[in-house]
């Protein structure tokens, strides 16, 4: 999977202080693929995303589609990856159409009251894809916790940019929310799209993902397709936990079911 | 509560409109005192025509006294907005932070030791530095998930600490005199003032507004969140450093022509909120005009309210800033008793 990689990251190391965060991780991964990344708390998966985004200072090489990262600056970066943060925090009632308009900032529209052509129409694919056209012109602090995720999601989509890294995107939303966003992703994903998703779901996390990569204390322990990835060893090795396993509508089922 | 987001034909109307504030208060400003003046002298006088005495009230006597207001009002309207933005929090303000008390201790100190004679621009400079001083060290303290209860508190102590320094200074000045000079110094007055005042602060209020303004669109981009305004290319420690740069220019300038006049900065961008509504690159503009509009009305109204002695601006802001502070807290309670930025 290689030959058509458009994140690929060599021996990519992080120290936080004295700590080291992120040890010695590789990886190569090829568009229009949905990511999962999983791992217990404090395993490095936020820091992954970061370091991958460039948000971070980090050892190793990253390149994104064949251009190294620390060769780009800092608003070219912001063109190829979309970075949805935890929280879908904003600070101050703006109306949500000029929340995804800043999903253009990158791409020099820092106005949102005087958006291109071309900006307004990237601002409209993108919200009747995360569905908030709706709620263009309600302030973002008046939404519910499930119509502000979709807004984040807008705000990142707008980006149009090659990879899409999302922080616990469907953390505190309720199931069909939490469905909803993965799906968005998902078809994201299908429109040729690199997206990385952080999530403690592991359910959510077989059942989308067409490649799971599992952390533990800042290393990859195991990655690949969800049922491989996920195997009952990893499970008991890395989460020490034994899950329930099934199949359904050909998809794989895992529940966290017990300690080890 | 549903409102409206504020179209841009209403901003543009409410900025015009602060812009006809400005000139209309400032043709009072020129107007009023011993010798009263009608709006249409005034217009006369400045076009060039008007008589000897005329011209020397207007253009001599009270002409720097209305720049000096709109300047500093404008840079304390636009630091608070910028402020606010910078911490995404609207009880951030110069005064809260200490800035405008940092900058009276830099002045006061060269004063006493007897430099400020050295060279004319060495009072704003020193003034300069202080400010900035004390807007980095807190920004320092407050490190990067700036909290309110943390902002507040670091500029309680540094605004303490820059006033027992001044008071210190005061204290120690061999001469009473310069103290007492000092002391009403400080307290923020206009009256006075001659075009080499402009001369001393407008270059370096200048510098400030466009070091502010130059960072104008990055603010809105930390309404996500300094993590999501990286992403988003924006360089968040240049932001901060400019903010802080622009701030300590601005107030550093006009504390040393005017002394410490506050909370302009804190009210003025609430007072545009319900109007331009709470994009913070939006509101820095009006929040300078609102600020240039505050101080013209509060030193004229110093002028006209009778009394035995000279009522200074600076005190005239604070009676009126203090309470508005206090019932920003009361309606904030809930935010602030959560101890949640």
């Amino acid at each position: 999977m290689s030959e058509d990689a458009v994140l690929v990251a060599s021996s990519l190391s992080v120290h936080l202080g004295k700590r080291l965060v992120l040890n010695d991780i590789s990886l190569a991964l090829p568009s229009r693929r949905l990511v999962a990344l999983v791992g217990p708390n404090g395993a490095g998966k936020t820091t992954l995303l970061r370091a991958l985004a460039g948000l971070l200072p980090s050892e190793g090489r990253i390149e994104i589609r064949g251009d190294a990262l620390s060769s780009l600056s800092l608003r070219e970066r912001a063109r190829r990856f979309a970075y949805l943060p935890q929280g879908h925090q904003v600070h101050w009632p703006l109306p949500t159409r000029d929340v995804v308009a800043l999903g253009r900032y990158p791409h020099g529209a820092y106005d949102p009251g005087r958006l291109t052509g071309h900006d307004a129409d990237a601002v409209a694919r993108a919200m009747r894809m995360a569905d908030v056209l709706n709620l263009s012109d309600r302030r973002v602090t008046e939404l519910s916790g499930g119509e502000r995720s979709r807004v984040a999601l807008a705000r990142v989509l707008a980006v149009e940019a090659p990879v899409l890294l999302a922080n616990e995107p469907t953390a505190s939303l309720d199931p069909r929310y939490q469905i909803e966003v993965l799906v968005k992703l998902r078809a994201t994903a299908d429109n040729g799209t690199l997206v990385v998703v952080v999530t403690h779901d592991l359910g959510l996390a077989a059942r989308f993902a067409d490649i799971v990569l599992v952390m533990s204390e800042g290393r990859l322990v195991s990655q690949g397709p969800p049922a491989g990835a996920l195997s009952e060893a990893v499970m008991a090795e890395v989460f020490r936990i034994r899950t329930y396993r099934a199949d359904h509508e050909r998809e794989i089922v895992l529940v966290p079911w017990a300690e080890v | 509560m549903v409102i409206a987001p504020v179209a841009g034909r209403q901003r543009a109307i409410v900025t015009l409109a602060l812009c006809a504030g400005v000139a209309a208060l400032t043709l009072v400003s020129l107007g009023i005192g011993p010798v009263a003046l009608s709006p249409a002298t005034i217009l006369h006088v400045l076009l060039g025509g008007g008589g000897d005495v005329q011209r020397i009230i207007v253009l001599e006597i009270r002409l720097p006294r209305a720049i000096l207001a709109i300047a500093i009002g404008g840079i304390l309207g636009l630091s608070g907005a910028a402020l606010q933005g910078l911490v995404r929090n609207p009880l951030a303000s110069p005064s809260l932070f200490g800035a405008p008390q940092a900058a009276a201790f830099g002045a006061v100190l060269l004063i006493a030791l007897g430099w400020a004679d050295i060279h004319s621009f060495a009072l704003p400079v020193a003034a300069i530095l202080a400010a900035f001083t004390s807007v980095f060290v807190l920004l320092v303290i407050a490190g990067r998930d700036t909290s309110l209860l943390i902002l507040i508190l670091a500029g309680l102590a540094i605004s303490a600490l820059a006033g027992a320094a001044t008071s210190l200074t005061m204290n120690l000045s061999s001469n009473p005199f310069a103290a007492l000079e000092i002391a009403f110094w400080l307290l923020g007055s206009l009256e006075d003032r001659s075009f080499r005042h402009v001369a001393l602060a407008l270059p370096f209020i200048a510098a400030g507004a466009v070091a502010l303004m130059s960072q104008r669109h990055a603010f809105r981009t930390l309404s996500l969140g300094e993590e999501a305004a990286l992403s988003l290319g924006v360089n968040v420690g240049r932001l901060r450093l400019w903010t802080i740069l622009g701030v300590a220019l601005g107030i550093g300038g006009a504390v040393a022509v005017a002394g410490a006049i506050g909370f302009i900065g804190l009210v003025a961008p609430h007072l545009m909120r319900p109007l331009i509504g709470y994009d913070p690159s939006r509101l820095l503009v009006p929040s300078a005009l609102t600020g240039a509009v505050l101080l013209l009305a509060a030193d004229i109204a110093v002028r006209v309210i009778p009394s035995t002695s000279d009522i200074k601006v600076g005190v005239l802001t604070a009676l009126i800033g203090v309470p508005f502070f206090l019932y920003l807290i009361v309606r904030e309670r809930r935010a602030l008793g959560g101890g949640v930025a």
